[in-house]
């Protein structure tokens, strides 16, 4: 039986958990404190992902940059075609925590979305 | 001169926490003075999620985290300047600023709280010799510049400390096309939170040194270079440990140290271990009415505990204003933190002014592995929880119940301390 030992990342409490593989199936996952480390622990050893976090160019706002982040975790090797995809991007104020920025980034069906308010610069 | 019922010094995560609290206990007459161009603090910068699972039952960027702050002060009608530097607070709670507007101004105050937040450890503080060439950052610096700003500090980079703010912008950096060479960290663990360790840098494979330091800054006009060296376990360089880095970027990630010259000037009593005030179990310091919370009281890791303390420390501001408190019966607990426990955070309780429940946060000194947290009244042992592991990178707290407290009217200390198993 394979044994793998992580740290769940779902909270900054960090929790240690254990997921014992049977063949590649999940036969235990121990260690966790609340919902979110067996979760984690079970999409960590089959399918990892993550949520990524950038920022975007604003025009004609009181702020040159706003925060972004994907809506949901997108799979680990989708970040770096997530945050290249941001690459140009120039959103015009006003902007709303929320708006969609990139809808469907690099193809994985979650949509890039601010996470900052920026108002419209008085003329 | 112009006066409020509370005076809140620092609009971040801290100060709104502490205003929208002092505003539901029923005081009206409140001012928060910010010295950035915005309220929210240092959550601006940190864009990364995280934030706010304990609060909200979901996970929030820092910007996020904010907004529902920022939001609810609003709707609540608090009043804040922003641009303003308080320069000065007396011991009878007149506080001066100055901003662009009305210049230099005086607020008569009846209570006020002390939320301004800590600032970074610099290189001056850490004796590396070299030049002094461009390309030196401390990492919340790189942070502001790369995520508000966006400018790019540097291409190359090697980053001593493993801070949370270290962490995180190792793994920003490497999004934004930087290479990231290593993380050197003097302690024989890492100082920041676990979960940083995994998401920023084994996701990219950055190395993480632990026992390594700078020991040389090469480059005159720009960072060329550094020299790492192991330590030894006096955090002295073991000689022909040294490797060369070639980089055009040196990010800091060394300690964060709460902002306290208001409140020292003001004379306010200090814990040289957090180097933030001494408060008791309403988040009073040693002065009548002047209260701290957040990271000027001591350097939290979560900002959900950030907002749960300040809320205590903006509730009891609004009862002493208000004059609701309940009447001490003199008896004062000394919490008394031994064996791996550095400090606590009260250092005093009344039981007859806590609430129903009192949460008391700690650090310890160094990595326990299977140990437990023991609590003691006097010499009796109330408490005994086991942890799987405890670092200083990590806040711990206990819970004390008031009812439990009230048995013991003879009671004068709590001891915590780190038990082996």
């Amino acid at each position: 039986m394979e044994k793998r030992e992580l740290i769940c990342i779902g909270c900054p409490m960090g929790c240690p958990v254990t997921v014992e593989l049977d063949g590649g199936e999940i036969a235990s996952v121990t260690g966790y404190t609340c919902k979110r480390g067996d979760v984690y622990a079970r999409k960590e050893v089959t399918n990892p992902t993550r949520i990524v976090t950038s920022t975007v160019k604003v025009a004609g706002g009181t702020a040159d940059m706003v925060s972004v982040k994907t809506r949901d975790d997108v799979p680990k090797g989708k970040i770096f075609e997530c945050v290249q995809a941001l690459k140009g991007v120039t959103i015009q104020a006003p902007v709303h925590i929320g708006d969609v920025v990139v809808a469907n980034v690099a193809g994985t069906g979650v949509d890039i979305i601010a996470t900052k308010g920026v108002e419209a610069a008085s003329a | 001169m112009k006066s409020y019922d509370i005076v809140i010094i620092g609009g971040g995560p801290a100060g709104l926490a502490a205003a929208i609290a002092a505003k539901k206990e029923g005081v009206d007459s409140i001012l928060i003075l910010e010295r950035d161009k915005e309220l929210g603090g240092i959550l601006n910068q940190c864009i990364h999620n995280g934030f706010g699972l304990h609060t909200f039952k979901e996970e929030l960027t820092g910007p996020e985290y904010a907004a529902r702050f920022i939001d609810q002060a609003a709707e609540l009608g608090i009043e804040y300047k922003l641009r303003t530097m308080v320069t000065n607070i007396s011991p009878d709670k007149v506080v001066t600023a100055l901003n662009r507007e009305e210049g230099l101004f005086s607020i008569q105050a009846k209570a006020v709280v002390l939320s301004m937040g800590c600032r970074e450890r610099s290189r001056g503080a850490l004796n590396i010799p070299g030049y002094r060439p461009a390309g030196i950052f401390s990492a919340g610096t790189a942070q502001r510049l790369v995520n508000m700003e966006g400018y790019m500090p540097g291409r190359e980079v090697v980053i001593l400390g493993s801070g949370d703010i270290g962490l995180i912008m190792a793994r920003r950096m490497t999004l934004e096309g930087a290479k990231v060479k290593v993380v050197a960290e003097l302690m024989p663990y890492s100082g920041g939170l676990k979960r940083n360790i995994v998401q920023c840098l084994d996701d990219y494979g950055i190395p993480l040194k632990l026992s390594h330091t700078v020991v040389e800054i090469r480059g005159k006009e720009r960072v060329e270079g550094v020299t790492l060296a192991q330590v030894d376990g006096k955090g002295k360089p073991i000689p022909g440990t040294e490797e060369d880095y070639d980089c055009d970027t040196l990010l800091l990630s060394v300690g964060l140290i709460p902002e306290n010259e208001l409140s020292g000037d003001m004379g306010v009593e200090m814990n040289p271990v957090t180097s933030g005030p001494k408060v008791d179990e309403r988040m009073q310091t040693n002065i009548e009415g002047v209260f701290a919370c957040g990271n000027v009281l001591h350097v939290h890791d979560l900002v959900d505990f950030v907002s749960e303390e300040a809320a205590a420390a903006g509730r009891n501001a609004a009862r002493y204003v208000k004059g609701g408190e309940n009447q001490s019966t003199g008896q004062v607990i000394a919490l008394n933190p031994v064996n791996g426990v550095r400090y606590t955070v009260p250092c005093t309780i009344d039981p007859a002014k806590m609430d129903d429940e009192q949460v008391v946060r700690f650090r310890v000194g160094s990595v326990f592995k299977n140990c437990f947290i023991g609590v003691y009244f006097d010499d009796e042992r109330v408490q005994h929880r086991k942890r799987q592991v405890m670092a200083p990178g990590e806040m711990e707290e206990v819970k004390l119940e008031k009812a439990k407290l009230l048995e013991r009217p003879g009671l004068k200390t709590i001891t915590i301390q780190v038990e082996e198993a």
